[in-house]
């Protein structure tokens, strides 16, 4: 008699304590997920003419929209600029900075600033630094005698520059993640490799490297969402130009969905990249799982 | 031959370790030009911001200049509001759910937790379009709140929490529920005390996460009333009014300034927080 009364009251209290929380994922994750999905089958709403549906039309323009597969293209060659990159220079610097070089405190700090900097102050003192004439990059280039050129302003040169400034902005954050997993490595191992007479590239490669791969995937899974998800410079910096030639997905999305005012198409675009996100995760959950077997 | 013990075999010695020390050096350099180059032409008359001179004089006006030119000062206490309301609201929300998912086994658990994870994914940036139309219907479009409430509930925070509170021994819960202490005294009394690190790295996490937030800001507010540093900042400075940009620079500093100065007086528990935040 006691037994269920009690579950049922651990039942109540437990829905009671989790329903707010639940009640807003609801109201602004789960909910306009769906609604991106059921809007992006039907027209979008203008004076004078309701909504219809168009069961896949929105999906058969996207396909036939080359501003939609450069935004495509931007995106993956943005995450291949960025993510290894960054990803390389983090562990580049956590390696030193675990090291007793002089002065470590400085240097991890130089490292970690721009991190805690809003991107779109990143972003306008970047934009500074790339202006034609003025800035520092041409002045710099002037001295040695390079012809004058304008960076942001070129479709060959304006989304490595983007690319440059978001490596700037993650490498010192992704860093952290690897100083701590390097100390965390007992010191033993490094002793016990020593006696061995392997060199430091061995001990790294062989040692250091795999006991980092969880943290390696950690960073990794977080870089795919950033260069997803973060699109603060492209607004401030070239707002996708010249010619689309920075334009991000999610760019592209905001463009559509609130300067064009097509919300179903801005909704046939999010499902894209919530395809994306959806994928990173199984990815995710994939080898979380299989490390999990392994153990 | 005895080396201290937390320090690797390999740590370069002698020449090496001067090669490693001045290679991390030049790279700290280059990674702070950006941010050096900032401050110079923020802290000196436009006609020095592209011309470097040791003796150049250092002036307060770029600032000024940028304070009046804009209503900065109301800029910052939306910036303010947000990011408290933020706060409050995702401490208290996420404290009762990852209570409830850490020590409740009510049925439906999993089923609701595997629901709150998928904002890990989806996260609230991405979902602007759907959102926007739900701020519109709920009549709340260029107003804090509305930049807040879509964050308010956080997974992040949730499973954090969850995380901690699952490693508080079941002792001291029960010891407290002896003395009949309730569900919510036995949260507030046991749990709360114990996860004071984790708080910490969520309060500095959130903070700096809600504090450099654009875009979404930029699409739900509309007046200045509403308009948060960064989108006060954008807008600002994406005016073709000429405005120089010993100005600009300056204004970008000063948005940013509170969380520079932040972060340099609370350099370690900053750094240890992310950590914290990132590595569960």
């Amino acid at each position: 008699m006691r037994t269920p009364g009690r579950r049922w009251r651990v039942t109540l209290h437990g829905w009671l304590m989790v329903l707010p929380a639940m009640a807003l994922l609801a109201l602004f994750t789960h909910w306009p997920a769906l609604a991106t999905l059921i809007d992006s089958f039907w027209s979008t709403r203008r004076p004078r003419r309701p909504p219809v549906f168009v069961g896949l039309d929105n999906y058969r323009s996207m396909l036939a929209d080359p501003v939609f597969w450069k935004s495509i293209v931007n995106n993956l060659w943005f995450a291949l600029g960025t993510i290894p990159l960054s990803m390389g220079l983090a562990l580049l610097m956590a390696i030193w900075v675990n090291d007793r070089i002089a002065g470590r405190a400085i240097v991890r700090m130089a490292y970690f600033t721009p991190t805690v900097l809003p991107m779109i102050a990143v972003a306008n003192i970047w934009l500074f630094f790339y202006t034609p004439q003025i800035g520092l990059l041409e002045q710099v280039l002037a001295k040695f005698g390079a012809p004058a050129h304008n960076w942001l302003g070129t479709p060959d040169t304006a989304l490595a520059c983007v690319i440059v400034v978001a490596i700037w902005k993650e490498a010192g954050f992704f860093m952290i993640f690897y100083l701590a997993a390097l100390q965390q490595i007992p010191p033993t191992l490094a002793e016990a490799a020593a006696l061995e007479g392997s060199s430091r590239w061995t001990f790294f490669r062989r040692v250091q490297f795999p006991l980092l791969m969880p943290t390696t995937l950690f960073v990794l899974i977080n870089a795919v969402i950033n260069a997803f998800r973060t699109v603060d410079h492209i607004v401030v910096m070239t707002r996708g130009g010249p010619d689309n030639a920075t334009t991000l997905l999610l760019y592209y999305i905001y463009e559509v969905g609130f300067k064009f005012w097509d919300t179903t198409y801005a909704a046939a675009l999010t499902m894209v990249l919530l395809g994306l996100l959806a994928a990173v995760a199984l990815v995710q959950y994939l080898l979380l799982e299989r490390r999990i077997h392994y153990r | 031959m005895t080396t201290p013990a937390q320090h690797n075999s390999y740590e370069p010695h002698a020449t090496g370790r001067l090669l490693e020390s001045m290679a991390a050096w030049l790279l700290a350099i280059f990674w702070l030009l950006p941010l050096i180059y900032a401050l110079w032409t923020a802290f000196h008359p436009a006609e020095f911001s592209t011309r470097f001179d040791l003796l150049a004089p250092l002036t307060l006006n770029n600032f000024a200049q940028a304070w009046n030119a804009a209503p900065f000062a109301r800029y910052f206490v939306n910036t303010f509001l947000l990011v408290t309301l933020i706060l409050v609201c995702q401490t208290v929300l996420c404290t009762l759910a990852a209570y409830a998912f850490a020590r409740f086994e009510f049925a439906g658990r999993n089923i609701a937790f595997a629901l709150v994870l998928v904002q890990l994914m989806i996260m609230p940036d991405v979902l602007i379009v759907e959102n926007y139309r739900t701020m519109t219907l709920i009549g709340l479009v260029d107003s804090i709140p509305a930049i807040a409430l879509p964050y308010m509930a956080s997974a992040f925070g949730i499973f954090l929490l969850r995380q901690t509170f699952k490693t508080v021994p079941k002792e001291l819960d029960d010891a407290a529920r002896v003395e009949g202490a309730g569900p919510l005294q036995v949260l507030w009394r046991v749990y709360v005390p114990l996860a004071k690190p984790i708080y910490l790295a969520f309060a500095l996490v959130s903070v700096s996460y809600h504090w450099n937030n654009f875009l979404w800001p930029l699409i739900v507010t509309d007046s200045v009333e509403a308009r948060p540093l960064t989108v006060g900042l954008q807008v600002f400075s994406s005016t073709d009014q000429g405005i120089d940009w010993s100005v600009i620079c300056a204004a970008t500093l000063m948005t940013s300034a509170p969380l520079i100065v932040g972060f340099l007086l609370f350099q370690r528990q900053f750094v240890q927080s992310f950590t914290r935040a990132g590595i569960r």
